[in-house]
């Protein structure tokens, strides 16, 4: 009878989710940064073109998307700063699992003050 | 006689017992090391960006042409987005490059993807260098100002 292979430190448990996150929202973040810097080099065209498509992300379903965007980098910074202290402290690969409940601990803390602010401000106008 | 074994890792291999043969140098442990570093500048870099741009004042509703030339008027802020730039798009592509090399098996794919990274990269780099420093608060296109700029009273 086959049966599952034994569980191991790494596989399946926090530190493969933490990287599969830390990967996807890395990528996410590049495509956003590119096309990021084209939408702002509209200064330069002028300046109601600029205006115009900034206009486009203060709708709210943009808002959405923002906020989304906003929860990616936020989850790639602090566990990159995860993923730093793991290689350069000395007592970092011990604590690598605490470490991740306190990354998403904040994250889920910064989280709520920015939807609640950006969306407050998107979805009510002021 | 006594042979002397070097401790691993304190850089006095034996060249034939090195295995990047030597012709890579460092490059990948360099790269290594810069994204840790440049990931901690960028914390600080982007939180920055994040908290003035949509947290203080009105929010994203404050954001228009004024907005970015009363940023740029100052230099503070200008060297702060170019700081921004170059360090999230080297983090980021060099970020995207370890990943084709995971995933793309052929080499003719890794090859093209890495072209067409690199050229994105050098696009987007060398634009929004030009537009930090090169921006004019005033434009003008055929003798007249266009509308929605702060240009000087005459
Ligand atoms: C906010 C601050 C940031 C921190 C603290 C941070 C930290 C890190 C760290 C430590 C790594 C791991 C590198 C390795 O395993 O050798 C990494 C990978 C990566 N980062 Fe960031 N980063 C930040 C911002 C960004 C930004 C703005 C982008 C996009 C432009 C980005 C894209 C990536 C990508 C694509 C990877 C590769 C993921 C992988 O290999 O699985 N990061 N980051």
């Amino acid at each position: 009878m086959p049966t599952k292979p034994a569980g191991t430190l790494y596989r399946g448990r926090e530190g493969m989710w933490s990287w599969v996150g830390h990967r996807i929202t890395g990528v996410v973040i590049f495509f956003f940064l590119l096309v990021h810097v084209l939408d702002t080099s509209l200064v330069r065209v002028s300046p109601e073109a600029y205006t115009a498509v900034i206009g486009t992300y203060k709708n709210p379903l943009m808002a959405l998307g923002e906020t989304g965007l906003v929860a990616a980098i936020v989850f790639h910074a602090f566990n990159g700063l995860r993923i730093i202290a793991v290689d350069f402290w000395k007592k970092g690969a011990k604590y690598q699992r605490q470490m991740l409940w306190t990354v998403l601990g904040l994250w889920v803390v910064v989280m709520v003050g920015f939807s609640i602010r950006h969306l407050s401000l998107a979805f009510g106008g002021h | 006689m006594t042979a002397t074994i070097q401790s691993p890792r304190s850089g006095k291999i034996q060249p034939k017992y090195r295995r990047n043969g030597g012709s890579k140098g460092n490059f990948e442990m360099l790269a290594w090391l810069f994204m840790r570093l440049s990931g901690v500048v960028l914390v600080v870099l982007i939180f920055g960006h994040l908290t003035v741009n949509l947290l203080v004042g009105e929010g994203i509703h404050a954001i228009n042409f004024g907005f970015v030339a009363g940023k740029w008027a100052d230099p503070f802020w200008q060297f702060w987005d170019l700081a921004m730039l170059w360090l999230a798009m080297l983090h980021g592509t060099n970020g995207v490059r370890t990943i084709i090399n995971d995933y793309a098996e052929k080499n003719a794919t890794r090859l093209w993807l890495k072209i067409v990274l690199y050229a994105a990269t050098t696009v987007i780099i060398v634009l929004g260098t030009l537009v930090i420093f090169t921006f004019n608060p005033c434009p003008v296109a055929n003798g007249v100002q266009l509308p929605g700029g702060f240009c000087p009273a005459p």
